[in-house]
């Protein structure tokens, strides 16, 4: 018997939105509009915002026996393409992590390669370095820096305590509610007045409880909103409702 | 089960036995039975044979005379029986009781056991100088034959004795062991089977399943021995005076009147279908238990160290009551059983005799059995189970056939004992009786998924765990492979548990950080744990626990006061009622002359549906349609099962949602579906807007079942599941860093991103496979469209009728918090009642 019949490849997770009552964030006067899939566009620079895609996860444990399905790098770059289409922003920057370790450039498929590298000669590109890719190959093009600032805000990988404006990735939050006994699980935005952490946009990416030690630091009175990825909408959730743990 | 030989039974004298083994049973006082020495003719003759006989027939011994009377002539050797039982507990035992015939009769014979819990250097040892008899898993068989040079090791095998066969073959267990035969067939080609078996409803199938296939000899089965029958059970349904429940799987209801039984007889085992079920009868008859009798409490997800003392008390004779679930159902020295109660829908007839059958091991005496029906529905189905037990009719499950994933992870194990030809090993894949319709061209791509995972993209090639040699065999790439898959044989895959352990609720720090003290009471599922808040309390082994919070790989809970625990934990029965008694079942309700055996209650019931609405013939399916409050319901009554009731609940709001009906949500149970939608359902289908016929088509099984599945989380957990027996995802161990989860992916997403992208890939394949029949039940959905196919009978009723009552009052029956809310679900299901039963 056929299993499945084939899909087009989208996942409701992943797909951006183009819905009008999503929320907006602000950060130190800036207008932030979170997308559906994880990523922040920023219509006063016309950016694209996106964390943590570790571009061949999937393939990072080939040499162990583990052979994960070798597809996580082009559902995310398929996500990546729609999200251009639809925001036509003028710069893209990836805050860190694009690749999953040191050696994916030399497994990425070369078809995958050829569709990054298109996305980055169509827009700005900049790939900011993680601590999972230091050295980026170079075959993908655009910029590469540890830090650039847009405006009055600050984009880096690493999230650090203290910090105002800034706007990282590193730490996949997730965050949790359980309502009349049921249990949602979902990824997040986090942030306070000071910072904002996005989610990771990667196919295979799992993800942190913002209750986690990391999280303790950066919001040290434990006060901050979760803009958790509904399958429809963005949800905004303070953070006294939501499930520690 | 365990003891080997029961009391003297009037038999041929013992031809063909050795003097020393009749003079044995003499000085017993005992005569070999008949099916004893039949399956020793077959035996020493070199055919294979199946045993089928009741508990207390002297199976075991029938399965090991053979190796005792060669064994006592054979001067020496190497391995030359293999016993496999499907329970580590049971090998132990079996081990112990095969000593006293070995020592009485003076023989020189070695016992030994090989289970996950044997020592390595114990197993080093085997593997050097093997024992005569090896009593193992067919976990352990795996292992074994994945080891290089095994050759030589089963050159003297001449006997694999397989215990309680009928259990085996049901499950990928049985599926594996399968492969590990055909191995063994192989390196020791005059090897001979002994099925020892429970009645089946097909004997013949377990004939064949136990000896080799061959694609040019169609037919190919064992001898069947036949052991003579025990006296008829007598099985009755406890007639309550109390008011029967309309719904619910508690039968608290009954609790008195089970004590007076359990104080009437001298041992009683209490049978229920889950652990929450256990947990609750348990609770209930130490609160009625005035006379203080030792009744204890026995299943899975308690402690080990808690589940053997039970046993052990058991064994000897100081308890008075067992409240245990089916893993009791196997194995295990029983005391002097002489009462079983079985609590709630039996399910299935031959499921109810093998429980019976535990009663009692005099065969000439019947044994005692009562059945307790926790609702109304349920009276019903013991009506037909009795009655189908009572003919002795059978209705066991055929034995599972191709599983994928367990054959990938065969292929894996076999290139670990050496490079194979896979031509070879397909000829022999395919002799092992589940495998024997299976494909060239699905074999290799289970080769290919092993070697490299199967995509068509292929990235893996430079990382092939299987690298073709200039012979054309496949080898395994490097030996840690072989490491790997030592860790993650077998198929069984738990459900992620949590330790329970308890904690003092004073012993919260400053911080409010709990002490780690305290002992562990058991396990239990973490998805269950992860809905409770600190401070709701449950019902766990036999107390009412409040929930403190987490630890690491700990559930911390403390001892509480209340005495009705928040949180219901009921997870609906595991197994379906079988195709079988759901027939008898709809029979029974078609003919009002049938129910003379019901009780009074039960009867008026069924009266007053039929001058509400109507009671269908049994070949029909029921459909009642009404509105209450500003819905309006649509319930069904196929029998069918939760499992295939819920995905035609899924696909039928899909259909009605795209015929405008609006549907709103659906319940099931083991019975009814009930369906609500906006729009007035009886007026769509009487004005011929609705045609029920082409609601209930069959072809809902095509894309509608497509387009559900791609994000149902039942398919994803059985992908899990498949994933990680195939070895594309390893094994979690206990007490492995918790935090090391992040580093793997989700099988979650690793379903989605393959879907999208593979749709045909041979694990989704497995996992679809497994989802037919199991959690979404497709095959029995399947049937179930087809047989009412022009055979709907509808009513447009006023509101509820008596049958629909049990499966409305399903509807909101998700944990409820407090006791507030759980008052104001009390009234309106008293409201539901008056409606239904109001003659006027």
């Amino acid at each position: 018997m056929k299993p499945f019949s084939p899909k087009p490849q989208t996942t409701s997770s992943t797909t951006p939105c183009g819905s009008s009552d999503r929320p907006v964030i602000r950060l130190c006067g800036v207008e932030l509009h979170p997308d559906l899939s994880g990523a922040l566009f920023v219509p006063d620079y016309n950016a694209l915002l996106v964390a943590d895609l570790h571009f061949e996860k999937g393939s990072s444990h080939a040499h162990r026996g583990v052979h994960l399905p070798p597809y996580d790098t082009r559902s995310t770059v398929a996500v990546l393409e729609l999200l251009i289409d639809q925001y036509r922003p003028d710069r893209l920057v990836s805050l860190g992590d694009s690749f999953h370790d040191q050696t994916a450039g030399d497994r990425i498929d070369a078809s995958d390669l050829t569709r990054i590298r298109a996305l980055s000669e169509r827009t700005d590109t900049v790939w900011l370095t993680g601590n999972h890719d230091p050295v980026l190959p170079a075959e993908i093009g655009g910029a590469v820096a540890q830090e650039i600032a847009l405006g009055p805000l600050t984009l880096t990988h690493i999230p650090a305590a203290g910090a105002q404006g800034q706007i990282a990735g590193h730490l996949h939050p997730v965050a949790t509610i359980v309502r009349r006994g049921r249990k949602v699980r979902r990824k997040c935005f986090a942030g306070n007045s000071g910072r904002l952490i996005m989610p990771a946009l990667g196919a295979y990416t799992g993800g942190l409880s913002v209750w986690a030690e990391p999280f303790a630091e950066l919001f040290a009175d434990g006060k901050f909103t979760a803009w958790m990825l509904g399958r429809d909408r963005i949800h905004k959730v303070a953070s006294e409702n939501l499930r520690r743990r | 089960m365990t003891t080997l030989i029961s009391e003297a039974e009037s038999g041929p004298v013992a031809g063909g036995l050795p003097p020393r083994f009749v003079d044995w049973f003499e000085a017993r006082g005992w005569r070999p039975r008949v099916h004893q020495m039949e399956v020793l003719a077959h035996a020493v003759a070199g055919r294979s044979a199946l045993l089928i006989a009741p508990t207390g027939g002297g199976k075991t011994l029938a399965g090991f005379l053979p190796s005792l009377v060669e064994l006592a002539e054979r001067r020496s050797g190497g391995l030359h029986t293999l016993y496999v039982s499907p329970l580590k507990a049971l090998a132990v035992d079996i081990a112990r009781n095969l000593e006293a015939p070995i020592s009485e009769m003076g023989l020189d014979i070695t016992v030994e056991t090989r289970t996950g819990d044997t020592p390595a250097s114990k197993r080093r040892r085997q593997r050097e100088h093997p024992p005569d008899i090896l009593i193992t898993t067919p976990e352990q068989i795996a292992l074994l034959i994945a080891q290089d040079g095994v050759e030589r090791w089963f050159a003297d095998l001449r006997f694999v004795v397989l215990d309680e066969l009928h259990a085996l073959v049901t499950s990928k267990r049985g599926v594996l062991l399968s492969l590990g035969l055909a191995r063994l067939q192989r390196l020791a080609p005059k090897v001979c089977r002994i099925g020892l078996s429970a009645t089946v409803a097909d004997p013949d199938a377990l004939r064949a399943w136990l000896v080799p296939q061959s694609l040019s000899e169609h037919g190919r089965m064992a001898e069947l021995v036949t052991g003579t029958a025990g006296a008829e059970p007598h099985i009755e349904i406890l007639k309550s005076q109390e008011r029967l429940p309309w719904s619910g799987h508690s039968a608290r209801y009954a609790i008195g009147e089970m004590y007076e039984r359990i104080k009437q007889a001298k041992m009683a085992l209490i049978f229920v279908n889950t652990r929450s079920q256990a947990e609750v009868i348990f609770q209930e008859l130490w609160s009625a238990n005035e006379d203080a009798l030792p009744i204890a409490l026995h299943h899975g997800s308690l402690d080990v160290a808690q589940r053997r003392k039970v046993e052990a008390a058991m064994a000897a004779g100081n308890l008075r009551a067992v409240v245990c679930t089916s893993t009791l159902d196997l194995g295990i020295d029983w005391g002097d059983v002489d009462l079983v109660l079985n609590v709630g829908a039996p399910k299935g007839s031959s499921r109810i005799l093998q429980r019976i059958g535990r009663a009692n091991h005099r065969l000439d005496e019947p044994s005692q059995a009562v059945l307790v029906p926790a609702n109304r529905f349920e009276v019903l189905e013991c009506e037909a189970a009795r009655a189908a037990a009572s003919a002795g009719e059978q209705d066991t499950e055929a034995p599972v056939e191709i599983k994928l994933d367990v054959l990938a992870q065969h292929v894996l194990g076999t290139a670990c004992a050496g490079p194979f030809d896979a031509e070879a090993l397909y000829d022999e894949v395919v002799s092992a009786w589940p495998y024997r319709m299976l494909d060239w061209e699905t074999f290799e791509r289970t080769v290919d998924f092993v070697a490299t995972g199967g995509y068509a993209l292929k990235t893996y090639e430079r990382y092939a765990k299987l690298k073709r040699r200039q012979d054309g065999r496949f080898r395994l790439a490097h030996p840690r492979l072989a490491q790997q898959y030592r860790l993650n044989i077998g198929t069984i895959v738990e459900a992620e548990m949590l330790k329970v352990r308890l904690v003092s609720p004073k012993r919260r720090s400053s911080r409010g950080i709990l002490g780690t003290g305290g002992r562990v009471l058991g396990e239990i599922e973490e998805y269950f744990i992860e809905q409770l808040s600190p401070g709701d309390t449950f019902l766990f082994a036999g107390q009412i626990l409040r929930f403190e919070g987490l630890s690491e790989l700990d559930a911390l809970v403390s001892r509480t006061h209340t005495t009705e625990p928040m949180i219901p934990s009921y997870q609906g029965g595991k197994f379906p009622l079988s195709t079988y008694l759901a027939h008898r079942v709809r029979t029974m309700l078609a003919n009002p002359k049938d129910w003379n055996s019901l009780p009074d209650q039960v009867r008026d019931w069924l009266s007053v549906q039929r001058w509400k609405s109507v009671l269908p013939r049994a070949d029909q399916m029921l459909v009642e349609t009404f509105p209450r409050g500003n819905k309006h319901y649509m319930v069904c009554y196929p029998f069918d099962g939760r499992l295939a009731h819920q995905t035609l609940g899924m696909l039928l709001t899909r259909r009605l949602e795209r015929f405008g009906a609006q549907p709103m949500g659906f319940v099931a149970n083991d019975y009814a579906l009930s369906v609500w939608a906006l729009r007035d359902l009886s007026l769509w289908i009487e004005g011929g807007k609705l045609d029920l016929g082409e609601l209930f088509s069959e072809d809902m099984l095509g894309d509608d079942l497509d387009a559900w599945l791609a994000e149902s989380n039942l398919m994803k957990r059985t992908f899990r599941t498949c994933a990680i027996i195939a070895g594309l995802i390893e094994r979690r161990w206990p007490g492995q860093d918790k935090t090391g989860r992040q580093m793997t992916v989700s099988s979650d997403l690793i379903y989605d991103v393959l879907r999208s992208h593979e749709p045909e890939h041979v694990l989704l394949r497995a996992a679809w496979d497994d989802a037919a029949a199991g959690l979404i039940d497709v095959a029995r959905l399947g049937q179930l469209l087809r047989r009412i196919n022009g055979r709907i009978v509808h009513r447009a009723l006023d509101a509820v009728s008596p049958l629909g009552v049990p499966v409305m009052l399903e509807i909101g029956r998700e944990p409820v918090y407090g006791g507030a809310d759980e008052a104001l679900l009390a009234e309106a299901a008293d409201d539901l009642i008056d409606d239904a039963m109001r003659l006027v």
